[in-house]
């Protein structure tokens, strides 16, 4: 396979993960906002800090409002994590890697993309954004579908699959350490309403609000919260478990290839450091050091991937 | 009244219509029309669309299907297909003739001026044999009919002819929509032709290639018109699709980037122009080449298909001369007739033309896809005045040819049938054996009375039945 077509493969997972993402930060930030009487711009801010867009979108526009917030994260051009632009990017690395997809993966990417353009083709009102986001995140659902049904278990199959993982980790560490505060023991609001609040946001924006219920015990814990998605193997969205994939995945090149190299020491040692690794120790010792180094890690093994299968020309 | 391919004067169908017709009665219309837009939502779906260059916004678009087929009879088709076999041997002779001894130059039957001179003529082809002595691997040859028995070649495309995907995937749609039609007529299938051309580029593979060879389509990338086709095309075949950064020069061979090191590719069928395939040899800045590769070439490391320097053969400036061709390395006459066309470079014409400009196409020789072209009928007194100009500065640069009263196949429209101007684009594959496939793509032009059939001029396709009989 040429080194290109597995950076294609690699990059339209990713941005296909990073639009579903997208789409549920949205989804969390307009809940919130019919659950707070006041000052839900705050909300907005922290929502573009989750998505890494908050400082490029300072420099379109003069403040936040929750209606740019939404069209910067939904369907501005000039905001290349946009919802259009990921799914744009994706399918343009489709059509660039189209020989390596199944017909019913590429239809699925083509047929998404066809849609969600059409859709977001102008500024949607406030009464269609619950129906636009949700059919983003089936039309997602469905590439994801057809690329499980029948996409064969091989090389392309594991570089899909890593993309969509390092982006996952690296959406959900983001959403964890834009609120990491809310997150540490201050004396002067743990137990309010507003913390609850705040702790369901971010279960949120990871669809985990559920979830959450039926592993740990119904109260919000900040612990636990943080417990579930970063360490929780269990929990399809935490660091540990994306960790696990793209360990597997990339187990799967080194068989198949007969030579590891330097990315799969660095996620090796990332997997073992999630394993052993206990909360509390975590929140002892800094929960926001912990996923700025975190973060900086998942981007190394990024870089170290592109390098050991020639993402690009030397 | 321009000659119609379905029906005759009476309304009565045509032979090899007869199956089709009696059919088409027995639909309704409106049902008819429902499908049409099926088949749209096929090819939009599987993404079959091409880039319209200058157009920002609408950057992909589809190219319009029309249900109807064309149809041609097996006996129409032998005649057909021996005039092409007899023009691509012609064509791959004189390339090799004019890369070598030119001993068609030193007869007088073609001015040097014109080959040396032409931009086309590669010089750093001379004395360059491909591997298997083949230069123009892939021929799309332009046809069109204007009776019972008249055939023209309007051009002969021997650089990297397009269409061929769309020849396959209107087959396709039609035979998923319109099973039943397949049992009520015999049509030849054409649905091998990936696999045909994968052999026919195994079969030219360098003298040196030890095993299979390995086989790769270079496209310019996901901007290029043609994108779709190559895509298509490498997918058939189960070999790489791969674009200039993917390739370099190494060890004296070609090699590509693959996640796993560099391997080396014996046959590369390129889908990239003369111009950008070697930014050493030819444009330096070209970035969708492999620089280095013609040394490879020259080497025998590597088969180029088609060979670099094949756009002499098509020309239009060499056009022309085609009957000339054929006949000095074939001994026989043409089995098919060219357009008669006028040399603008030559005084006389050109008065001669200038004066005749609104019965005339005049058409730009270096040029492609319908851009930069009069056709005199259909332009206003104004338009004409205006290329005159161009005409009088550049004579050398165009060609005119007299309108041809175009055959008609009709088009489903909500009125039902209604014909339209067409023609017929043949593929033809060479290696040791010269093979056509039975079909091609038919090319129609959409708008009542119109003769521009290109699809960047707003043109559609029919698929194309070749009988069986």
């Amino acid at each position: 396979m040429l080194g290109r077509t597995a950076n294609g493969l690699f990059w339209m997972f990713r941005y296909i993960e990073r639009a579903e993402n997208t789409a549920r930060l949205i989804d969390a930030g307009l809940r919130m906002s019919l659950t707070r009487m006041h000052g839900h711009e705050e909300e907005w801010e922290s929502v573009l800090r989750s998505s890494g867009v908050f400082s490029a979108y300072c420099e379109n526009y003069p403040e936040v409002t929750s209606s740019d917030a939404i069209n910067y994260l939904l369907r501005d051009r000039s905001n290349p994590s946009s919802i259009v632009c990921a799914i744009e990017a994706a399918r343009n690395n489709g059509r660039m890697v189209r020989t390596a997809l199944t017909r019913e993966a590429w239809e699925a990417t083509n047929e998404c993309y066809l849609d969600i353009k059409s859709q977001l083709a102008r500024k949607p009102s406030n009464a269609d954004l619950p129906a636009i986001i949700d059919n983003i995140k089936q039309r997602t659902g469905l590439i994801r579908g057809a690329f499980h049904g029948t996409m064969l278990r091989n090389e392309q199959y594991n570089f899909c699959r890593i993309g969509t993982f390092i982006e996952r980790a690296d959406n959900t560490a983001r959403i964890l350490d834009v609120k990491y505060y809310v997150l540490l023991p201050a004396a002067f609001q743990v137990g309010s309403s507003l913390d609850n609040v705040q702790w369901e946001s971010i279960l949120r924006s990871v669809s985990a609000h559920r979830s959450y219920g039926w592993v740990y015990d119904d109260d919000y814990k900040p612990a636990n919260i943080a417990d579930f998605l970063i360490l929780n193997g269990r929990m399809p969205r935490s660091l540990a478990y994306c960790y696990d994939k793209i360990n597997a995945n990339l187990s799967y090149l080194e068989r198949e290839y007969g030579k590891g190299a330097a990315c799969h020491e660095t996620a090796k040692a990332t997997l073992g450091m999630l394993r052993e690794r206990e909360i509390q120790a975590i929140m002892d010792t800094g929960l926001h050091e912990f996923l700025q180094g975190f973060i900086s890690q998942n981007s190394r093994v990024a870089a170290e991937i592109s390098e050991a299968y020639r993402f690009y020309q030397d | 009244m321009p000659f119609d391919e379905m029906l005759t004067a009476d309304n009565l169908p045509r032979a090899p219509y007869k199956g089709y017709f009696n059919w088409h009665s027995e639909q309704k219309t409106s049902d008819l029309i429902k499908k049409s837009r099926d088949a749209e939502n096929i090819f939009r779906k599987t993404g079959i669309t091409f880039a319209v260059y200058g157009k920002e916004d609408a950057s992909e678009r589809l190219i319009p299907f029309d249900i109807v087929p064309r149809i041609i009879s097996g006996s129409e088709w032998r005649k057909l297909a021996q005039g092409i076999e007899q023009r691509v041997m012609a064509l791959n002779a004189f390339l090799d003739d004019i890369y070598h001894k030119q001993e068609i130059i030193k007869a007088g039957r073609v001015p040097r001026a014109l080959i040396e001179k032409n931009d086309a003529f590669l010089p750093e082809m001379i004395g360059m044999r491909p591997p298997g002595g083949v230069y123009t691997h892939i021929i799309g040859t332009d046809i069109v009919r204007t009776g019972e028995d008249q055939f023209y070649v309007l051009e002969d495309n021997a650089r990297t002819p397009s269409g061929v995907s769309y020849m396959l995937e209107n087959r396709e749609t039609m035979m998923q929509m319109f099973p039943e039609l397949f049992h009520l007529n015999k049509v030849r299938p054409v649905e091998n032709y990936p696999k045909l051309l994968r052999q026919s580029l195994a079969a030219v593979a360098p003298p040196g290639c030890d095993g299979r060879p390995r086989i790769a389509v270079l496209t310019p990338g996901i901007f290029n018109s043609a994108f779709y086709e190559h895509a298509y095309l490498a997918d058939q075949m189960g070999v790489e699709l791969v674009e200039g950064s993917d390739l370099r020069v190494m060890d004296g061979k070609v090699v590509m980037r693959t996640t796993q090191g560099y391997q080396a590719i014996d046959v590369l069928y390129r889908r990239v122009d003369d111009d950008f395939l070697d930014p050493l040899s030819f444009r330096p800045d070209s970035a969708l080449g492999v620089p280095g590769i013609m040394d490879v070439y020259r080497a025998g490391n590597i088969t180029i298909a088609n060979a670099p320097g094949t756009g002499i053969a098509d020309d239009k400036a060499i056009y022309s001369y085609m009957p000339e061709i054929v006949e000095f390395y074939t001994g026989r006459k043409p089995i098919l007739e060219n357009v008669p066309t006028y040399r603008c470079s030559e005084p006389d014409t050109l008065k001669y033309v200038l004066e005749n400009l609104p019965e005339l196409v005049v058409k730009e020789v270096h040029g492609s896809g319908g851009y930069g072209m009069l056709v005199g009928p259909a332009a206003s007194k104004r338009e004409c005045k205006e290329f005159a100009e161009k005409l009088k500065a550049r004579p050398g640069n165009y060609i005119a040819q007299p309108t041809l009263s175009l055959s008609t196949v009709p088009i489903l429209t909500k009125k039902g049938l209604a014909p339209r101007h067409l023609d017929l684009r043949p593929f033809v594959l060479v290696s040791d054996k010269i093979q056509i496939i039975p079909g091609g793509l038919t090319r129609v032009a959409l708008k009542e009375g119109s003769l521009v059939v290109n699809s960047s001029q707003g043109g559609g396709t029919k698929d194309t039945w070749v009988l069986e009989d």
